[in-house]
């Protein structure tokens, strides 16, 4: 894995080509424009959106829903995955509920989250909470699970308590696994919340990029894609800077095995 | 009052087909204060099973473990094992520094003298200049010294050791078996200390413990009366340890053909 924080230029060139190509063909050919609106276009939409329109305040919304239902989503599951690894009784108790729910495409409950909320902003969070607590629960789980047992009786034999041991052990034992599986989590609330501000619509960038569709301002629709694709960037390389000072061991103990 | 006693002690793990193996026949044996006593036997016979019981991190079957004279129900606070699996014991987030604090940052003691032990232990087990580093960024020798100056800088009464120095080269071994003895008797632990290899049971020890085949049951105690402190070239070649190991191994040899 590269190292965080360095800038990765041909990754960096590529890009570049790719949304040059994108200007010189939607500048070649007229027809084309409706669809595919010069690059240099979009961002001229882009900045008058943010800067004298509405589009500022449709992030906000989106930015809004996604913290919330984000972190609520990583609390809860942490939390419940910890009892579920810990317990074998809970576990056994709830593994068939897991295995059945999991598979399912989390966005079919969006039907039923309105039903129950209502188009409220407590439907988009409830739904991407849903969908965000899977992969964090799953890998909280595992990591739970596979602590070393000579850590816990070592834990023990030092005088440790239940609640000590999961304190000192077990979370810092289990945190390369939660971390996984709240990476995973982060895409995946961005993907629910804009997804059902579509279906529910009134604000957030989802209902803003389908709306701009429908009245066929096309660059204005892209300029609502490229905000969302910004704010899944910046996300991740925030996580990306709290995983390096998390669990910097982690990752200097697994890039030592490779050398 | 003895301060470890073991009395008629039995273990036995259920199967997953439902039968049972009896891993430790009956045994009973005492240590006294400030002893270095080595349980010896042949793999597999018990002995961490037999550790971990003292240790209270297992049940017995049957038979009790008594502490100052009282039995244990859990693991006794002032009881430390250093186990064998030692680098599955170290904690791959905590530095050297941090795993040997680890012991007195549970008992709520971390403070300035501390840490100056912690770093005096470190010191002591040969490892100065690596406080900082993470157990996976030592060899197994010096993670081995990282468990055992963390169990020391705990200040146990009674150290427990399982085959600390099974998997480290003849040189090292040699190391730390002085290294250890020094530690004894600064800090005046009472060390059990298990191992399969003869000549270190002797060479450590103020008493022997053999133990049989599994069901293990203990086949003998052997005091061993050479003077102290030890040297790594006088003591073996002393005729009295030799006399010793070969009769041991005699013993040992008999029951195997029995
Ligand atoms: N967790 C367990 N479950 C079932 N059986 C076990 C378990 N641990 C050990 N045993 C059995 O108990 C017996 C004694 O094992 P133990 O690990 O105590 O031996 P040992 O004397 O420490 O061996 P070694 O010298 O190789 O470390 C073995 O026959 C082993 O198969
Ligand atoms: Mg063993």
């Amino acid at each position: 894995m590269k190292p965080p924080g360095r800038i990765n230029l041909p990754g960096l060139v590529t890009l570049l080509a790719v949304l040059l190509l994108w200007e010189g063909f939607s500048r070649g050919s007229a027809s084309l424009q409706l669809y595919f609106p010069p690059v240099s276009r979009i961002l001229v939409s882009l900045y008058e959106l943010m800067f004298f329109r509405e589009l500022l305040g449709h992030l906000l919304a989106t930015l809004g829903r996604f913290a919330a239902g984000y972190l609520l989503a990583a609390v809860l599951a942490v939390f419940l995955g910890i009892v579920l690894g810990y317990s074998r009784l809970a576990y056994s108790f709830s593994e068939a509920l897991i295995e059945f729910l999991r598979p399912m495409p989390s966005v079919a409950i969006i039907p039923v989250a309105i039903l129950f909320l209502g188009i409220a902003d407590a439907m988009m969070v409830a739904v991407t909470v849903y969908a965000c607590a899977w992969p964090v629960l799953i890998n909280t789980i595992d990591g739970v699970r596979n602590i070393d047992r000579t850590l816990l009786h070592t834990g023990r034999t030092f005088g440790l308590g239940r609640w000590q041991a999961l304190r000192k052990i077990v979370l810092p034992g289990a945190s390369p696994y939660i971390v996984t599986g709240l990476r995973i989590s982060l895409a995946i609330a961005l993907i629910l919340v804009t997804t059902s501000e579509m279906v529910v619509g009134g604000s957030g960038l989802g209902y803003f990029i389908l709306d701009e569709e429908r009245s066929l301002q096309t660059s204005n629709m892209y300029a609502g894609i490229f905000l969302v694709a910004l704010l899944g960037y910046g996300a991740n390389r925030l996580f990306v800077l709290v995983e390096g000072r998390v669990i910097a061991w982690h990752r200097r103990m697994t890039a030592g095995e490779t050398v | 009052m003895h301060l470890l006693e073991v009395e008629a002690l039995s273990k036995s793990y259920r199967q997953i087909g439902g039968e049972s193996t009896l891993a430790i026949g009956e045994i009973s044996f005492q240590v006294e204060k400030g002893e270095f006593v080595s349980l010896v036997g042949p793999s597999g016979c018990g002995k961490t099973t037999l550790l971990m019981c003292i240790a209270g991190l297992i049940p017995a079957s049957s038979g009790m473990v008594k502490v100052n004279g009282a039995g244990i129900s859990g693991p006794p606070k002032n009881l430390v094992l250093v186990f064998q699996e030692y680098n599955r014991s170290l904690f791959a987030w905590r530095s050297v520094l941090g795993n040997v604090l680890f012991g007195l940052e549970v008992r709520g003691k971390l403070s300035r003298e501390a840490e100056d032990r912690a770093r005096h232990l470190i010191g002591l087990v040969g490892l100065e200049g690596f406080e900082r580093h993470y157990p996976w960024e030592l060899s197994g020798g010096m993670q081995q010294r990282v468990a055992i100056a963390r169990a020391l800088a705990y200040g146990p009464e009674v150290l427990l050791m399982d085959e600390p120095f099974g998997s480290v080269d003849a040189l090292t071994r040699l190391e730390l078996e002085d290294t250890l003895l020094k530690l004894w008797q600064e800090l005046k632990t009472t060390i059990l200390f298990v191992t399969h290899d003869i000549e270190e049971a002797i060479y450590l020890s103020d008493r022997i413990c053999l133990l049989s085949r599994r069901p293990s049951r203990v086949v003998r105690g052997i005091e061993i009366r050479l003077e102290r402190p030890r040297n790594q070239l006088t003591t073996r070649a002393d005729r009295r340890f030799v006399e010793l190991r070969n009769d041991i191994y005699r013993q040992i040899s008999d029951q195997a053909v029995k």
